[in-house]
């Protein structure tokens, strides 16, 4: 596998509702090995279905997307979704397990031995900045910051080299979200996940993309390094940055 | 005779009635939860068939119990035997609650938690054995107690057809226009319906999953 090649990467895509609806409309970019690429956008703008399309939860009307230079079309489906983490919003841990059970579930369907899902989990409850004592505890014990930081150790528990990520940190309150995101980004740079991260804050977007994909009406409007973004001269990335900087912005010399 | 006498007087009769009804509910509940759960996930996996399949369910549900009896009778080797007539007439009751409820138990899991299933690779079995059966376990268990409460009562029915139960007390006593017998079938008929209920019940809440 040649390591220069991108993760993902999303070749003239798109993905139209069985109505007839177009949600994504010839979409083309790469993701790097290793980078965060944030997809960005309004409700609406398509992000979600996006991301659905890398794992086949949805699948694309025409184009091509390749994981690991393959299309993904050509992946055994279930092999496809191992080798692709995957968090969102909702968490969707299973409210009939233990927390220690729900970040077993892959390596267990995979049948890893006993001994080496025990460690495993162990390591992943500290990793993700839990206490061991919430091994045994149910979902709804839970607090939603916890639930989250439990989502992300379930989708990091067979060491994807890739990880889907839904707004994963959308419904936390602002202080317990800002330390998810911090503790996120500490957490990428020893890992070095290939990441695909959806969401409509820009605050968010800057704090951990490392490039950042702006989608408006299921088209990629602009694909800019993150440091570059602010500078964007596309006219829908200004207004994201005046609604984020606050109206009285000035001296950026565009709307 | 009042109903005391008759019920002390009787006891092996009355055992061996009661025992026949329970082996008509029980049989009948358990072919009926082979077939109706089965059929309960196959349209949740096949939308299409959802119709259909409720519909054929709802249509054997509105035929009188008399006249479902009287439609089977000439069905071969069925219809040789009023126990065998009896048992498949209970089955066909029993199939819409089993149905229903699988079906309704299933599509009540919480949609994010299928879609964290499927996105994490679980197979569309894994998905079913290890999530959405566990989930729904509670509502198909208060299908399979609506039908055993439908069928204890339904049971009493088959004694018309020769088919024995507690029924045939009932019958007896209004051929004999005397209430002591009614009673003597339909009390203990009761009670085994509401022991049902509240075994089950039960059982229901203890599966009933976690407040999410």
């Amino acid at each position: 596998m040649d390591p220069s090649e991108a993760a993902v990467s999303f070749h003239d895509v798109s993905y139209h509702l069985p109505n007839g609806r177009q949600i994504l409309k010839q979409l083309s970019f790469e993701v790097a090995r290793g980078e965060v690429l944030v997809l960005l956008g309004r409700s609406g703008s398509g992000k979600t279905t996006a991301l659905k399309l890398v794992n086949r939860l949805l699948e694309h009307s025409s184009g091509e997307v390749r994981v690991e230079g393959r299309s993904n079309r050509e992946w055994d489906v279930i092999e496809l979704r191992r080798h692709i983490g995957y968090a969102i919003q909702e968490v969707g841990l299973f409210p009939h397990y233990s927390v220690e059970r729900n970040i077993a579930i892959v390596p267990t369907i995979q049948n890893w031995p006993a001994e080496r899902i025990r460690g495993r989990v162990e390591e992943l409850i500290r990793l993700v900045g839990l206490d061991c004592a919430v091994a045994g505890r149910y979902p709804h014990q839970l607090s939603g910051g916890q639930r989250q930081r439990v989502g992300v150790a379930r989708a990091l528990a067979a060491d994807p080299p890739i990880l889907l990520m839904d707004e994963p940190f959308g419904a936390l309150d602002p202080l317990t979200r800002a330390d998810l995101q911090r503790e996120f980004a500490a957490l990428q740079k020893s890992m070095k996940k290939t990441v695909l991260f959806v969401t409509h804050d820009l605050r968010e977007a800057l704090l951990l993309g490392t490039r950042i994909a702006l989608l408006d009406e299921g088209r990629l409007v602009s694909l800019d390094a993150a440091g570059e973004f602010r500078r964007s001269s596309e006219p829908l990335a200004a207004k994201y940055m005046q609604a984020f900087w606050g109206t009285s912005d000035q001296g950026r010399g565009q709307q | 005779m009042n109903l005391w006498n008759f019920l002390v007087q009787n006891r092996l009769d009355m055992a061996q009635l009661a025992l026949e009804h329970l082996w008509m509910v029980g049989i009948s509940t358990l072919i009926a939860v082979a077939i109706g759960i089965p059929l309960g996930i196959l349209i949740s996996w096949r939308p299409v068939l959802r119709n259909p399949v409720i519909a054929a369910a709802n249509v054997i549900q509105t035929i009188p119990s008399l006249a479902l009896f009287g439609f089977l009778l000439p069905a071969p080797w069925i219809g040789e035997r009023a126990g065998r007539l009896a048992i498949l007439a209970l089955t066909l009751y029993a199939l819409l609650p089993l149905i229903r409820n699988t079906y309704a138990g299933i599509e009540g899991v919480d949609r994010a938690v299928v879609e964290a299933a499927r996105g994490m690779g679980l197979t569309d079995w894994q998905l079913l054995l290890k999530v959405e059966l566990p989930l729904a376990s509670s509502v198909i268990l208060a299908g399979i107690r609506v039908a055993i409460v439908i069928s204890v009562g339904l049971a009493t029915i088959a004694a018309a057809i020769g088919a024995g139960g507690l029924g045939e007390l009932i019958f007896r006593g209004l051929a004999m226009v005397n209430n002591s017998v009614i009673l003597a079938g339909a009390i203990p008929a009761a009670l085994m319906a509401l022991a049902a209920d509240v075994l089950l019940g039960w059982l229901e809440r203890r599966l009933a999953p976690q407040r999410a």
